[in-house]
């Protein structure tokens, strides 16, 4: 087996053990989608109206969630130190790590993202454009949310500073996804808004395991 | 020019005399262009709310200029690891946010009257307010990091990540919805704002650009003595 399969599957684990990461942001996607009608009241019409993009919204949030255990833990313990030295470049153990942690959070978010949209009242028609734009998307969060985790590293605050780095990087992917949504569910053609949602995800696959590795040397010096 | 600024000594010896003269020359454009801006009949349109645009859109000139004199900052010292890159990119984003703000204020100022609300999600109100997000995550970046160094390349590759984005983000936005109107200056074909209102633009849009150039400098000579002063209180506890 490959250096980078064994990292996959060991970071598969870490994020699948002790009660973490997947379960945790799906009940956080569940309780976010139950918070919309208790806030903005129940009418089917104003939800229905918002589903899509409400969902959207929780999907990237909840994306969030993990982003800080994603590189700090491996730093505390010793073990980033130890990757870096080991024959996988930095930027392939920074997309190795995220690819592993859209397979833990963002691919069982993506699944249940429609579920979540359908409940708000979105057309059951759509779950198919839902589930697909959230793994595309849950791409591009994993990715640029890496990198925010990575920069963040050195300050040992996590969280919130995550978040709002993270947060304004996301627009477009956030742009993208919720026009793709909202143009399939009103008929309208949605395929360049998906194109583009792609190309984004694509971009922050090849470019931000260069600024992880990046920040990840300066955590370590 | 720039690469022999990078010498410490030979930065403090410029900006000594740069930043006053940038100032005074900043001070002389603004009034001139406020001067001539009120002067100016009022628009056919918009009536007395027009002269909001000429301390609105020179603000939000300046802070787009913040942000790439940030990104510049930011890649010469990860790149040439000058210090002086690192001071200059620290002393330049709480100008940005600040420019940043101002547009958005006076934006809207100027939208209540217009379009009847202080404030509509529109394409270029919500790219200023990306903008301005990104600033603050770098400061926030940047308070977090105890260690000088650390947060000084870590906010660097933030500042980089962010330059590359700053475009797409502009690009989703536009493409996302508009309502403001369209780009009226620098446009294929020439100007469309009438000359009676351009003269007064350009004078404060040149203004704001020496007021930043002559702040920026202040604020990165301020950080060169900050530095100094706590490697001799460094140097004066370890004797």
């Amino acid at each position: 087996m490959t250096t980078a399969g064994l990292l996959f599957r060991r970071e598969l684990a870490l994020a699948w053990g002790g009660g973490g990461g997947p379960l945790m942001a799906l009940a956080f996607l569940a309780a976010v989608t139950a918070a919309l009608p208790l806030t903005a009241g129940p009418s089917p019409a104003g939800l229905a109206g918002v589903a899509g993009g409400a969902t959207f919204v929780s999907l990237a949030l909840s994306s969030l969630l993990s982003l800080d255990r994603l590189f700090e833990r491996d730093l505390e313990d010793g073990s980033l130190e130890l990757l870096a030295l080991g024959p996988l470049p930095l930027e392939g153990v920074a997309a190795v790590k995220c690819a592993a942690q859209w397979t833990a959070t963002g691919a069982p978010l993506a699944l249940a993202a429609p579920i979540a949209a359908v409940a708000l009242g979105a057309p059951i028609l759509a779950a198919p454009i839902i589930a697909a734009v959230s793994a595309l998307g849950g791409l591009a969060f994993a990715f640029v949310g890496g990198a925010g985790a990575a920069v963040a590293l050195a300050s040992r605050r996590g969280g919130v500073l995550i978040a709002v780095i993270v947060l304004p990087l996301l627009i477009p992917p956030m742009i993208f996804g919720g026009a793709a949504i909202w143009a399939f569910t009103e008929k309208l053609p949605w395929t360049t808004s998906f194109a583009l949602l792609a190309a984004y995800s694509l971009a922050a696959l090849g470019l931000a395991p260069f600024a992880m590795a990046a920040a990840c040397k300066n955590a370590l010096s | 020019m720039i690469a022999a600024l990078a010498n410490p000594h030979r930065f403090m010896a410029f900006s000594r005399w740069a930043a006053p003269i940038l100032g005074a020359l900043a001070a002389i454009l603004i009034c001139a262009g406020l001067a001539l801006g009120f002067a100016a009949p009022p628009d056919y349109q918009q009536g007395e709310t027009v002269r909001i645009m000429f301390i609105h859109v020179p603000a939000a000139w300046a802070a787009m200029i913040a942000y790439g004199c940030l990104g510049i900052a930011s890649f010469s010292y990860l790149v040439f690891r000058h210090a002086l890159a690192d001071a200059a990119a620290k002393a330049a984003a709480p100008l940005g946010a600040a420019f940043t703000l101002m547009a958005l204020v006076t934006g809207s100022f100027w939208g209540r009257p217009m379009w009847g609300a202080w404030w509509v999600w529109d394409a270029r109100l919500t790219s200023v307010l990306a903008l301005f997000l990104l600033f603050v995550g770098y400061i926030a970046l940047r308070a977090a990091i105890d260690d000088e160094a650390k947060a000084a390349r870590a906010a660097a590759i933030l500042a980089l990540v962010g330059l590359i984005n700053l475009p797409i983000i502009k690009f989703s936005v536009d493409w996302w919805n508009t309502l403001h109107q369209g780009e009226s200056i620098f446009r294929a074909g020439g100007p469309t704002l009438a000359p009676v209102y351009l003269a007064p633009l350009a004078l404060a849009g040149f203004g704001y650009i020496a007021a930043f150039a002559s702040l920026w400098l202040v604020r990165t000579r301020a950080e060169v003595w900050r530095r100094r002063s706590a490697n001799l209180a460094l140097q004066a506890a370890t004797r």
